[in-house]
This record gives structure tokens, sequence and C-alpha cells, in this order.
């Protein structure tokens, strides 16, 4: 187990993903046992630990808000009901401020986006060690496997499948509600009208391939930096809670220091991790507004 | 790191979630919200209202006593007015009854005078004729004098 040892491969299984797929060599699915394999396993598998944690957080999430909303009622709040009312409040009103057309999905949207990434966010705060360790314990003596094969990623937004997966699913709406209220004309007109116009037909003819370029770009690019600005965010700060986890292991004074360093970065991450859920929902209503509008 | 299945996953489990939240956890909440904001509204003008009764209550209570009191003062007025009638009237009563008093006993007077003057004319004429018949004894003849002194008494 001379692998475990180095600080390489400490932070390398700490960002590898349990994953299930379909083994290329053995042709037959099963669990990964290092990274090579599972990279070998291309687009056919799945990242169990991220799977898990996210549908374990969303479920969370949706018992207690759909406790809260079986017994909700116009008297007086009391406990959870008071929190669950001040979170879908501060959705609403934010969805009263960004969004100006009509449309009953979006402020359910914006909550469940907002509460999930904040859950998924919420897991990096967790000490990086405990939950993979406890798998790794689990694996060892209720499977019977090597716990250094036991890979578990917490933190579902480090793991970019599942930030792309959202922002691929917004822009999908996007798209969707920019056809249904703008129809083919109207969303092809967007793409191509614009920013260059000319009241000349010849002149505004050749300018619709720059302008598709310039928009085309736009266009991709909101998904891609929506996925990208979570996942970055997130991916750091795990790594930074890895590189202080490995202070911890390297003498008393430095273990001691890492303990300051990681509660001075938990304390600044709640910021971040809060931060991120809002940009991601803000950005999710600003989308979905500018499909419902003409520019 | 890769991109693969959990991609897909994901989506399908974030529109499932998504759709949980806007079939069973948004409407009951939002409505409860909307339902305290309504009762709250309600409470607000319900106070409102009353305050407004409060000082339509207060201006009719200003009203009514400054009724009671023109009222009272009319009253007031009234009884003095017929205290001072009454007060009148037996001002007379008493001056009439005095008046009648003094005339009965002026009355009384008079005809005491008037007896007293009877009774002195006849005893004068009964003096003055025994006068004369000292003075007159033997001349006068009493019965052919009588008639002068009748008439000379009637006079006295």
């Amino acid at each position: 187990m001379s692998e475990q040892l180095t600080s390489t491969a400490y932070i390398k299984h700490h960002l590898q993903n349990w994953t299930y797929g379909l083994n290329p060599e053995t042709n037959s699915w099963g669990f990964a046992h290092n990274a090579a394999e599972a990279k070998s396993m291309g687009f056919m598998a799945i990242h169990v630990d991220t799977m898990f944690w996210s549908i374990f957080l969303g479920v969370l999430f949706l018992m207690v808000f759909r406790g809260v909303a079986k017994k909700a009622e116009a008297g007086v709040p009391q406990g959870v009901q008071n929190f669950v009312e001040m979170i879908v409040e501060f959705i609403d009103s934010s969805v009263r401020g960004s969004f100006t057309a009509k449309n009953d999905l979006v402020a359910p949207l914006a909550l469940t986006v907002f509460c999930w990434i904040f859950l998924w966010n919420f897991m990096d705060l967790i000490p990086v060690d405990w939950l993979p360790a406890l798998a790794g314990l689990v694996g060892e003596h209720v499977f019977g496997v090597d716990p250094h094969h036991v890979y578990f990623k917490v933190v579902p937004s480090t793991d970019p499948n599942a930030t792309f997966a959202l922002a691929l699913s917004v822009f999908f709406l996007t798209i969707w509600y920019g056809l249904k209220n703008k129809g083919v004309g109207g969303f092809t007109a967007e793409l191509t009208m614009m920013p260059f116009q000319s009241k000349n037909t010849v002149i505004q003819t050749l300018f619709i391939p720059v302008n598709f370029l310039l928009e085309f770009v736009s266009l991709i690019a909101k998904p891609i930096s929506l996925a990208l600005r979570l996942f970055g965010n997130m991916y750091a700060g795990e790594m930074i809670f890895i590189l202080i986890a490995l202070m911890f292991s390297a003498g008393a004074t430095m273990a001691v220091f890492g303990g300051v360093l990681q509660l001075g970065w938990a304390i600044f991450h709640i910021l971040i991790v809060t931060l991120q859920a809002f940009i991601f929902m803000t950005l999710t209503i600003v989308y979905l507004d500018m499909a419902h509008h003409e520019h | 790191m890769n991109i693969n299945l959990t991609l897909i996953g994901q989506s399908i489990t974030f529109f499932i979630f998504v759709w949980f939240c806007l079939k069973f956890v948004w409407p009951p909440i939002m409505g409860a919200l909307e339902e305290r904001k309504k009762q709250i509204a309600d409470g607000l003008a319900a106070a409102e209202r009353g305050a407004h009764e409060k000082e339509l209550a207060e201006k009719k209570a200003t009203e009514t006593i400054a009724e009671a009191k023109t009222q009272a003062q009319e009253v007031l007025a009234q009884a003095q007015k017929r205290s001072n009638e009454i007060v009148d009237e037996a001002k007379a009563n008493a001056k009439a009854e005095g008046d009648r008093i003094v005339a009965a006993a002026q009355a009384e007077i008079d005809q005491e005078v008037n007896r007293a003057k009877e009774k002195m004319r006849e005893q004068v004429v009964a003096i003055a004729i025994a006068g004369a018949e000292k003075i007159l004894k033997r001349e006068v003849d009493q019965s052919a004098h009588n008639d002068a002194l009748k008439d000379l008494a009637s006079q006295i």
C-alpha cells in the first residue's frame, strides 16, 4: 500500500469518484478499482457517490420542505416552518425582482436550484476525511474490499457531471421557453439579426454570419460559465481543504497550524457555499427571464 | 473528473426534484404565505376601521354631551323662570290676600265706626235730650220738640 503514503496519492485518491461502469477490458459492468480504470470506462459509467449524495441531499431538502408544506397554515409560524418560509420568501423576492414574465415553474425551479446546490456545497464543510474514511471502513469490513480502492467524493458540486447536468438542464429550459415564447423565427432572429443591424437588406444578410458567430458563442457561454463557475469554486475549495488536511500528518506544529487554517478556510467557505448557490440561482432566473422577452 | 452517464442521471434527478417542488412544495407554502398576508391586511384594515369608529363614537359622545348640556341649561332656565313665576304668583296672592284682609279689616273698622257713631249719636241725642230736659224741664214740651232734636242729632 505504498501509494497511500505519498501526498500525491492522497490527493488523487480524494479527487477520484466512486465509479460504476462498463469495463472495456473485461466487457462487464462493475466498480472501477482505480482512476485509470474509471477513465477507461469513458461515458458508460456513473459516479455512484455523486448520485448518492445529490439524491440524498435533494430528498432531504424535499422532505423538510414537504413536511412544512403539508402543515403550512396562515397562523403564527413556528420552528422549521419559520426557516422554510424565510427561504421561500427570499427565493420569491429574488424571482419577483429578476423575472418579469409569468411562469409558475421559475420560482420552484429557483428554490430547488438554490437549496440543492447549497446542500451540495455544504458537504464541503464536513472534514474531508470523515466520510471517505467511514466509507473505507464500511467497504473493508462489510464488503471486504481493499479500503484504498474505495473512492468516496462527498461534494457533488466538485464533480463536473453534477454542475454541467444542472447548467445544461437550465440551458435546455431557456431554449425551450425561448422557442415557445418567441417562436422559431424570433429565436433565430435573436441569434442572427443582432447585434449588427442595417436597414439595407444586402448588408443585413452579410451581417448574419457575424451575428450568428457572436450570439452563438454568448449562448453557449451561458451554460458553460454557469457549470464551470460552480465547479471551479467548489473544486478549488475542496482542494484547499485536502491540502490543509495533509498538514495534519506533518508533525504537531503543522497540525495545529493546519487546524487554525482549516477553521479559517471553513468559515470563509460558508460565504462561498452560499454565494455560489445564490449566483447559480440568480443566473438561472435571469437566463429564463431573457428567454421570455424579446430584445 | 470524467464526463459520463452521471450527467444524464443528475439531469433526470434534477427534473424530478423540480417537478416535485413545483407540485407539492411551492404551492402550499406560498398559499399559506398569501393567506397570512391577507389575514394581516384584513387585521390592519379592521384595526383602522375600529380606530375610525372610535373617532366617530367620540365625536358623537361629544355632541351628545353638548346637547345634554344645552338641555340642562334649558331645563335650568325653565326652572328658574317657573320658580320666578311661582314666587311672583305667591307674591301676588299674598298681596291680594293682604289687600283682602286689609279691606275686610277696613270694612269692619268702618262698620265699627258707624256703629260707634250711631251709638254715640244716640247717646248724644240722649245726653242732649237729657241736658235739654234738665234746662227746659219746665217749659219745653218733650213731644213738641222731639222732631227738632232728632233732626239735630242726625246732623252730628
